[in-house]
């Protein structure tokens, strides 16, 4: 039977012990958690920022900088969420520089319920990605969402396609769980509606 | 329930993070509101493209020039805090944004 006495200490993790080995100035163990995250990050990057150069910078200075501040990672959360706020932080500020005329925060809130509220209902054609080749389907999925604003899609892009928790997408943005939920719904609905007219079935469509 | 008050809740159907009461209330509105339905279903499919998409994903070519720059940054950051005094060593780019993050 057991008893709290047989319970051991959970051994730590494969990032763990990576984490630890780069802490203590192990480049090849920090290479490896390079090639772990480093896919994630680009993704991240270029959703934010909508710019490929910027998106490649931005990979290389959040590692860089998660190198030089390893020694501050706590490890209370998970290396990968402070991976990702060193990130999103690196994203926002070259999309500031690239657009200073605009405010870019994470912080920004639009605060109307109509944004949100579906205009279009129409049925989708079933497999509706089907309807066009991969890179068509690229290219409408990217011009869809570089319409929302930065705050939007980058609680989108964390929560939906990196598929992190409610409470880790907070952390990582440091935004309360009330308010990522909030826009993770006017996120999800914006590009519902922008999608509908790609999407929705078309007259003659007899598929089921 | 009115439609609305289903929106409200989508998020939290969707990812199915809500209590079986709520989980009821919202699955008995969709029983006979189709716009709900559609919106619902719709929604899930925009979520399910995304994640599916395999957009921005990172070329072989660009993921090697990026980590051997990586490395390379890494290296010169070591041998800087382990050599005082040589500045030289550390990468000429964006040493001004070298400052912990927050």
């Amino acid at each position: 039977m057991e008893t709290i006495e047989n319970k051991v200490a959970e051994p730590p993790s494969e990032e763990s012990i990576l984490v630890e080995a780069a802490r203590s100035g192990d480049i090849g163990a920090f290479e490896s958690l390079v090639r772990r995250y480093d896919r994630s990050v680009f993704r991240i990057a270029q959703h934010i920022t909508q710019n490929r150069e910027d998106a490649e910078d931005v990979v290389q200075d959040a590692f860089l900088k998660a190198y030089q501040n390893l020694g501050q990672f706590q490890g209370q959360s998970k290396f990968y969420t402070w991976l990702v706020r060193i990130a999103v932080n690196e994203a926002l500020m070259r999309l500031r520089r690239r657009r200073p005329e605009r405010t870019v925060s994470i912080d920004e809130d639009i605060k109307t319920d109509e944004d949100s509220m579906p205009r279009e209902i129409a049925d989708w054609s079933p497999n509706p990605e089907q309807l066009y080749t991969q890179a068509e389907l690229k290219d409408l999925l990217g011009k869809t969402i570089q319409g929302l604003p930065p705050s939007f899609r980058t609680v989108f892009v964390l929560r939906d396609v990196e598929g992190l928790s409610t409470e880790e997408t907070a952390s990582a943005l440091e935004l309360s769980v009330p308010a990522v939920k909030s826009r993770l719904l006017r996120a999800r609905l914006q590009l519902r509606e922008r999608l509908n007219k790609y999407f929705k079935r078309r007259d003659g469509d007899t598929r089921p | 329930m009115k439609c609305s008050d289903f929106l409200k809740e989508l998020t939290d159907y969707l990812d199915n993070t809500m209590d079986a009461h709520t989980k009821a209330e919202l699955e008995e509105h969709l029983q006979w509101c189709h716009n709900c339905y559609v919106v619902c279903n719709t929604t899930k499919s925009t979520i399910e493209i995304y994640r599916d998409s395999k957009l921005y994903e990172l070329p072989d070519e660009l993921r090697s020039r990026i980590h051997s720059a990586i490395v390379t940054k890494c290296r010169c950051h070591k041998s800087s805090l382990e050599s005082v005094g040589s500045p030289n060593e550390l990468p000429a780019k964006k040493t001004s944004e070298q400052e912990p993050s927050r």
